[in-house]
C-alpha cells in the first residue's frame, strides 16, 4: 500500500508540468482509478468526487468516460491512469481518446462501482445532457437533474442556463436549479426562498414531495416551503378530480358505445337481445382479422386497418343482427321473457362458434403507432387511445342520432315505433324495418367492438363483461332515448370512477350497482322517462 | 290437498331411484356389476340439488310471472352457509392446523374469526342462517322492487345485477369467504366423513326427501287461494289491485318462499359436491335454471323437477362425450324451447289429455285500458 | 223521488298528460243509489275520469270525495276497492286460467292478506254467495269451465259477477255492451237495473239505444269537463251535445 503511494507520488511530481494546465480534472481522473483494485468504502467515496468533479468539469471527454464507467468498460492500470475498452477488446487513453495498443488485458484492472457511485453516475450523465444538441435530451436531462436535485450540478445548470435559448428546456432547467439550491446548505436564505417560489410555482407531485420534507425544519424557508405545499395540494387536488372526471368520461365512452346499439335493439325496438355482447365481440374480431389481413397482404394499409375494420364490423355485426331478426327475434315480438332466454342461447351459440373458428385464448389486436402514446394537459395524462375513444363514441351516437331523424330508413323506423299498424297501412313494409333496424342496432354494436378490441381482451367473453352494465345503462337513461343514454353511460363512469379510490375498484362497481338497482327500483323508467298515456299500456 | 298421477309418479322416481343407488352402492361389494360408485352418488345427490333450484324457479316464474335471473345467488347463499359449518368442523385438520381459524384467513394472515363467522361451528344455526340469509336477502330486495312495481324484463335485469354484485363482491378476499377459491376439503359433517360413501348415501336420501318436501309445499301453495291469486297476479296483475289486492305482498311471500327453497337446495349441494366457490353467483347459472323450468314446462312444478334432472343428465354426458358440443347444444334447447316448445316436457304429456289454450305471454295478457 | 246523501263528488278535478287535458275542472255529484250513465265521444276523458275516482291516475288538481269525507286522490288502488268501489273494465278483463268459480271466489269480499289466502276454505257461506251471483249473472251452467273459454259477453257477465261479489257501495261500470248481441246488450240492462236496487252505479257506453233502455240521467263530457246532465231526451234535445256529436 504504502508502495503504491510513494509510486503515485513520484509519478505526479514527474508530471507536474502537464498536471498544472488541469489540476482539477486530473485529480478528478486520479480518483476515478481509486477502486480499480480496492473496493473500500474511501475508494469509493473517491470515485464519486472524482465523477462529480468530471462532470462539471466541462471537459469535452466527460461523457464518454462517466458513460464507459456506467457500462463496466473502463479501466485503469497500476499507475491510475484510465483506459476505455473499445467493442474490440482493445483500449483506448480515457483522457484523449487516442488508441493504447500497448495496453492488454493483464495490465489493467476494471473500476468497480457500487449504488452510491451508480446513482453519482446517473446524475452526472443527466448534468452533461443538459448541453446536448437536442431539445428533448436536454429536458430530459433538466428532468433527472430536478428528480436528483444534487447541489453538485449546479455549476453545470448555470451555464447551461446561460446557454439554453430553448424557453421550455429553460423552465425546466430553472426548476432543477431551485430544487438542487432548496437542498443546499450553503446557498443564500434569499435564493433558497426564491428557489422555494419556482417549485410552487411548478405546482405538481414532484415539487411537493422536494417542498415537504423541507416543510418539517424550522425557519423561514421552511415555512415557506410549509404554505408553497398546501398552495400545491390545493392545485393537485383539483387536478386529481379533472383526472377523475377524464377517466369517468373514458370510462363512460366505453359504456356508451356498447349501450347504443342496444338503446337502439331494447330502447327503440323494445327487444330484449342477450346476444347484444356477442355482437360486439364479433366486431373485436373483425377488427382482428381486418386487421391479420392487412398484415398479410396490404402492409401499407396496417396503420389504417382499424379505420378499415370501422365498416367491416358494422356490416358484419349488421347482418349477423338481421339474419337473428329474420330468424329468430321475429317470431318472439311481445314476449320479452322468452326473447331473452333465446338469445342468451343465441349468445351460447355465437360464442362458442367464434371460441370453434378462433379458439378459446385471447387474440392480439394491436395499437396503430398514431393511437398510441400520451400527452400531458397540464395535471392531467390523457392517453391517446382513450382520447379516440372518447371522440369516436360522441361520433357513434352523433351519427346515429343523425341517421334516425334525417334519414328516410330512420323516419320510418320511428313510424314502425310509434304506430305500427299505421305505418303498415302507409305502405311501410313493417318487417324489413325491423330487421334493419335490429341490424343497425347489432352494427353499432359491432363498432363498438372495434373501439373495445383497443382496450380490452379479444377473446370468446368479451361480450359477456358488457351485456349487463349495458342494459344498466340503457335502463338507467330512460329506454328510448339516446340522449338519455348517453348521459346514462357518462353519468355511471364518472359515478364509478370516483367510488373507486374511495372504495376500490370490485366494491365500486358493487356499490355502483346496488345503487342502480335501488335507483331503477325507485324509477323504474329511467332518468328521463317518457310521459303520458302511452306508456301506461 | 290432491295430487294428479304424474305428481306421483315424480315423487316415486326421485324417491325410489335415490333409495335405489344408496342400496346398491351400500349393499353391494365395490367389485361387483350392481355397485354403484361414489361419483354416481354425488351426481344423483347434485341433481336432486339443482332440481330444488327449478322448482323454487318455477314458483316464482311459473305461478307469480317473476323471472328471475339471479335465483342462483340464493342458492349459493345458502351452499355459503354450509360451506361456512363445514370449514369450521375442519379444526385444526386443516393445511395450517389453525384451531381457531379456516386456513385461508390463515393464509391472508387474519388474527381472528370475523363476527359474522360466530355460531358456524354449530350446525343447527349455519342450517338456520342457510334459509334465513337467502330469505332475508329476497326480502329487502323483494319490498323494494314489488313495492315500486318493477316488472318483466326490467326485473329479470335487475335480479341479474344483484347475483352479479354478489359474485364480484364474493370474489374479495376480505370478504372473508374464501375468495375466489372459495370453501374445499371439508372433512366433517355432524360427526361423519363427507368423502365416506355411507354419507354420501345418506345425503342421497336426505335431499331427495327434502325435494319431495319442497315439491309438496310448492303444490300445497299454488292449489291454494293465494295460489290462485298468484296465477291472476302473474297474467293481470293491475286488475287484482282494483279488486282490493296488494299484489306486491303476493309476490313477496312467494319470492321469499322460493328464495328460501333454493338455499335449502344450496346447502345440500356443498356437502356432495365438495367445494362452494364465487362461481356459483355467475349469471349465467341462474340463467342455466331457467332453461331447465322451460324445458320441464313453466308452471307445472313436476315439469321444474324433471327439467333440472334431464337436462343435467345431459350435461354430465355431453361434457364427457363431446364437451365442444355442450354449449351449442344447451344454446340450441334455449331457443328451441321458447319457440317450439313454450309449454316443455310436459306440455307435451297435458297436450294428450287436455285440449287447454297455449297460456297467452303475460305481457300480451296486461290489462289494456287505455281509451278516452 | 227523496233527497238522498251524496256519495261520490267530483269537484275541479284536472288531469294533464304532457300538457294535453284529459279532465278540466270535472266536477260531478253521484247520489247514493243512484244510476248514473256518461258519455261523451272519443277523448272525452271518461276512462280517465275511472281511472281517478279508483286510484290509478292521481289528479294534478282537485278532489275527489267518497262517502261523508273520504279522499280518494290520497289511497291507492287496493286501498280505494277495498272501501266498495268497484270497477269493470272496457275489456273484459278476468282471470282466464281460472274457472268462473275461482274468479268469483277471488273476487268474494274478505280479508285479501296473503297470510289469510294461504289457509283459506271455502265456507259455506262463500259458496252459497257463489251461488247467488252466478244466478245473477246467468252463468250457472258454466261454473266450472275455465274462463278463457266463455263468450265475450259471458265474460262481460262474470266481470259484473266479480264486481257484485266485492259487494261495493259503488261500481264504475265501462263499456257493459261493447261487442254484445242485441239479446246479450238487453239482458245486461235488465241486470243492470238489478243492481241498482241495492248499489250505486256508474255506466260510461256510446251505445245510445243502451243508454235509453236504462232510463237514468245522463253526463255528458267533452274535453274533460261536463258538457250537459239531464235526461237522455234532454241531453239530445241540447244543442251544445247536438253540435259536439254531429259537428257544424
Amino acid at each position: 500500500m504504502r508502495r503504491i503511494a510513494a509510486l503515485l507520488l513520484l509519478i505526479i511530481l514527474m508530471q507536474g508540468a502537464s498536471v498544472c494546465r488541469a489540476e482539477g480534472i486530473d485529480d478528478a481522473y486520479e480518483a476515478l482509478a481509486a477502486s480499480a483494485g480496492s473496493i473500500s468504502a474511501a475508494s469509493f467515496n473517491s470515485v464519486r468526487l472524482g465523477i462529480e468533479q468530471l462532470a462539471v468539469s466541462g471537459d469535452p471527454r466527460a461523457a464518454a468516460v462517466i458513460g464507459a464507467l456506467q457500462d463496466g468498460l473502463l479501466y485503469a492500470n497500476d499507475d491510475h491512469a484510465l483506459f476505455i475498452q473499445q467493442p474490440d477488446g482493445s483500449y483506448a487513453d480515457a483522457r484523449t481518446g487516442n488508441p493504447a495498443p500497448d495496453v492488454t488485458d493483464d495490465d489493467v484492472k476494471a473500476v468497480r462501482i457500487n449504488n452510491a457511485v451508480r446513482s453519482a453516475i446517473e446524475a452526472a450523465l443527466g448534468s452533461l445532457q443538459l448541453f446536448a444538441p437536442d431539445v428533448p435530451t436536454r429536458l430530459a436531462a433538466a428532468s433527472a437533474v430536478f428528480t436528483s436535485h444534487n447541489p453538485a450540478a449546479l455549476p453545470a445548470l448555470t451555464r447551461a442556463l446561460a446557454k439554453e435559448a430553448d424557453p421550455a428546456v429553460k423552465q425546466r432547467m430553472e426548476q432543477a436549479k431551485a430544487a438542487a439550491i432548496v437542498y443546499d446548505p450553503d446557498a443564500s436564505q434569499r435564493d433558497r426562498l426564491a428557489a422555494v417560489a419556482t417549485l410552487r410555482a411548478r405546482g405538481d407531485q414532484d415539487a411537493r414531495s422536494l417542498l415537504s420534507t423541507l416543510a418539517g425544519q424550522t425557519g423561514p424557508v421552511a415555512d415557506a416551503a410549509a404554505s408553497a405545499v398546501t398552495a400545491i395540494d390545493r392545485v393537485l387536488q383539483i387536478w386529481s378530480v379533472a383526472q377523475s372526471v377524464y377517466y369517468g368520461v373514458s370510462l363512460g365512452s366505453v359504456l356508451l358505445l356498447a349501450a347504443a346499439g342496444l338503446a337502439i335493439t331494447f330502447g327503440v325496438m323494445g327487444v330484449i337481445n342477450m346476444a347484444h355482447g356477442e355482437m360486439v365481440m364479433i366486431g373485436a374480431y373483425v377488427t382482428f382479422v381486418v386487421q391479420q389481413t392487412m398484415h398479410a397482404y396490404v402492409p401499407s394499409l396496417y396503420q389504417i386497418s382499424l379505420l378499415i375494420a370501422v365498416p367491416m364490423a358494422f356490416l358484419v355485426s349488421g347482418a349477423v343482427g338481421v339474419a337473428v331478426e329474420r330468424s329468430l327475434i321475429r317470431w318472439l315480438y311481445g314476449r320479452p321473457l322468452e326473447t331473452l332466454l333465446a338469445t342468451w342461447g343465441l349468445s351460447l351459440v355465437l360464442q362458442q362458434v367464434v371460441r370453434s373458428l378462433f379458439g378459446a385464448n385471447n387474440r392480439d389486436v394491436d395499437t396503430p403507432a398514431w393511437m398510441s402514446g400520451a400527452t400531458q394537459l397540464g395535471g392531467l395524462t390523457l392517453t391517446w387511445n382513450r382520447m379516440y375513444i372518447i371522440l369516436f363514441a360522441f361520433l357513434v351516437v352523433a351519427a346515429l342520432m343523425a341517421a334516425l331523424r334525417y334519414t328516410s330508413l330512420g323516419l320510418r323506423m320511428r313510424a314502425v315505433t310509434q304506430n305500427r299498424r299505421m305505418a303498415a297501412a302507409m305502405g311501410i313494409k313493417t318487417p324489413w324495418i325491423d330487421a334493419l333496424t335490429f341490424g343497425l342496432g347489432s352494427g353499432v354494436a359491432g363498432i363498438a367492438g372495434v373501439a373495445l378490441s383497443q382496450i380490452d381482451n379479444v377473446s370468446p367473453n368479451l361480450g359477456q363483461g358488457y351485456i349487463i352494465d349495458s342494459f344498466m345503462v340503457v335502463v338507467f337513461g330512460g329506454v328510448g332515448n339516446l340522449w338519455g343514454t348517453t348521459l346514462g353511460a357518462l353519468t355511471l363512469g364518472i359515478v364509478n370512477k370516483f367510488l373507486e379510490p374511495v372504495a376500490g375498484a370490485v366494491l365500486g362497481k358493487i356499490v355502483v350497482l346496488i345503487l342502480l338497482i335501488l335507483f331503477v327500483q325507485r324509477n323504474p323508467r329511467g332518468m328521463f322517462p317518457l310521459k303520458g298515456r302511452a306508456v301506461e299500456s | 290437498m290432491k295430487l294428479d298421477r304424474i305428481s306421483y309418479l315424480t315423487l316415486g322416481f326421485v324417491l325410489g331411484v335415490a333409495l335405489v343407488l344408496a342400496l346398491l352402492n351400500q349393499m353391494t361389494a365395490l367389485g361387483s356389476a350392481l355397485h354403484v360408485p361414489t361419483y354416481v352418488l354425488a351426481l344423483a345427490g347434485k341433481y336432486l340439488c339443482f332440481a330444488m333450484l327449478a322448482l323454487a324457479v318455477d314458483l316464482v316464474w311459473g305461478f307469480a310471472g317473476i323471472l328471475s335471473l339471479g335465483h342462483a345467488a340464493f342458492f349459493a347463499l345458502g351452499g355459503y352457509a354450509m360451506g361456512m359449518y363445514l370449514m369450521r368442523q375442519i379444526g385444526t385438520r386443516g393445511v395450517y392446523g389453525n384451531p381457531n381459524l379456516p386456513d385461508f384467513m390463515v393464509f391472508l394472515g387474519w388474527k381472528e374469526l370475523p363476527w359474522y363467522w360466530y355460531g358456524f361451528d354449530w350446525f343447527g344455526f349455519a342450517m338456520l342462517m342457510a334459509v334465513v340469509v337467502p330469505g332475508l336477502l329476497a326480502a329487502v330486495f323483494g319490498w323494494l322492487a314489488f313495492r315500486s312495481r318493477v316488472t318483466g324484463v326490467y326485473l329479470s335485469i335487475i335480479t341479474q345485477a344483484l347475483t352479479y354484485a354478489l359474485l364480484l363482491a364474493f370474489f374479495r378476499n376480505d370478504m372473508g369467504f374464501g375468495g375466489n377459491n372459495g370453501m374445499t376439503d371439508f372433512k366433517d359433517i355432524l360427526g361423519f366423513n363427507v368423502q365416506a360413501d355411507s354419507t354420501r348415501s345418506a345425503l342421497l336420501v336426505i335431499s331427495a326427501l327434502l325435494l319431495c318436501g319442497q315439491f309438496l309445499l310448492a303444490r300445497f301453495v299454488v292449489a291454494s287461494r293465494f295460489g290462485k291469486m298468484l296465477i291472476a297476479v302473474r297474467d293481470t296483475e293491475s286488475r287484482t289491485r282494483f279488486l282490493g289486492y296488494r299484489p306486491e305482498s303476493y309476490k313477496l311471500v312467494v319470492w321469499v318462499l322460493s328464495a328460501v327453497m333454493a338455499g335449502i337446495g344450496g346447502a345440500l349441494y356443498v356437502p356432495q359436491v365438495g367445494i362452494i366457490n364465487p362461481s356459483e353467483f355467475a349469471p349465467g347459472n341462474s340463467i342455466e335454471a331457467v332453461i331447465w323450468v322451460a324445458v320441464g314446462g313453466r308452471g307445472t312444478l313436476v315439469g321444474a323437477i324433471l327439467g333440472a334432472i334431464l337436462v343435467n343428465f345431459g350435461k354430465t354426458w355431453f361434457t364427457g362425450a363431446l364437451p365442444e358440443v355442450w354449449l351449442y347444444a344447451l344454446g340450441a334447447m334455449f331457443i328451441f324451447v321458447t319457440l317450439f316448445l313454450p309449454r316443455g316436457v310436459m306440455g307435451l304429456f297435458r297436450a294428450r289429455t287436455s285440449k287447454e289454450p297455449e297460456p297467452e305471454a303475460p305481457e300480451v295478457a296486461a290489462a289494456h285500458e287505455v281509451t278516452g | 223521488m227523496i233527497e238522498r246523501d251524496t256519495l261520490l263528488y267530483l269537484d275541479g278535478v284536472t288531469v294533464s298528460f304532457d300538457g294535453f287535458r284529459a279532465l278540466n275542472a270535472l266536477s260531478l255529484r253521484l247520489n247514493e243509489g243512484e244510476m248514473r250513465a256518461v258519455i261523451g265521444p272519443n277523448g272525452a276523458g271518461k276512462t280517465t275520469m275511472m281511472d281517478v275516482i279508483t286510484g290509478k291516475t292521481r289528479p294534478d288538481s282537485g278532489q275527489v270525495v267518497f262517502g261523508k269525507d273520504t279522499d280518494l286522490t290520497k289511497l291507492d288502488e287496493p286501498k280505494i276497492a277495498s272501501l266498495g268501489i268497484g270497477r269493470k273494465f272496457q275489456k273484459p278483463t278476468v282471470f282466464e286460467p281460472h274457472t268462473v268459480w275461482d274468479n268469483l271466489l277471488l273476487a268474494l269480499a274478505g280479508d285479501r292478506s296473503p297470510r289469510f289466502s294461504l289457509f283459506a276454505r271455502e265456507t259455506a257461506a262463500e259458496k252459497r254467495q257463489i251461488e247467488s251471483i252466478l244466478e245473477t249473472t246467468r252463468l250457472t251452467d258454466q261454473r266450472y269451465r275455465r274462463s278463457a273459454d266463455l263468450s265475450h259477453g259471458q265474460k262481460q257477465w262474470l266481470e259484473i259477477g266479480m264486481l257484485l261479489a266485492q259487494e261495493p257501495q259503488l261500481l264504475l261500470v265501462d263499456e257493459p255492451v261493447a261487442g254484445m248481441t242485441d239479446a246479450e246488450t238487453e239482458q245486461t240492462a235488465v241486470l243492470l237495473r238489478e243492481i241498482n236496487q241495492t248499489r250505486s252505479v256508474v255506466v260510461v257506453e256510446h251505445d245510445m239505444a243502451f243508454v235509453r233502455a236504462l232510463g237514468v240521467k245522463v253526463t255528458v263530457l267533452h274535453e274533460g269537463s261536463v258538457l250537459s246532465e239531464g235526461s237522455i231526451d234532454f241531453v239530445s234535445d241540447d244543442p251544445k251535445v247536438i253540435e259536439v256529436y254531429l259537428g257544424r
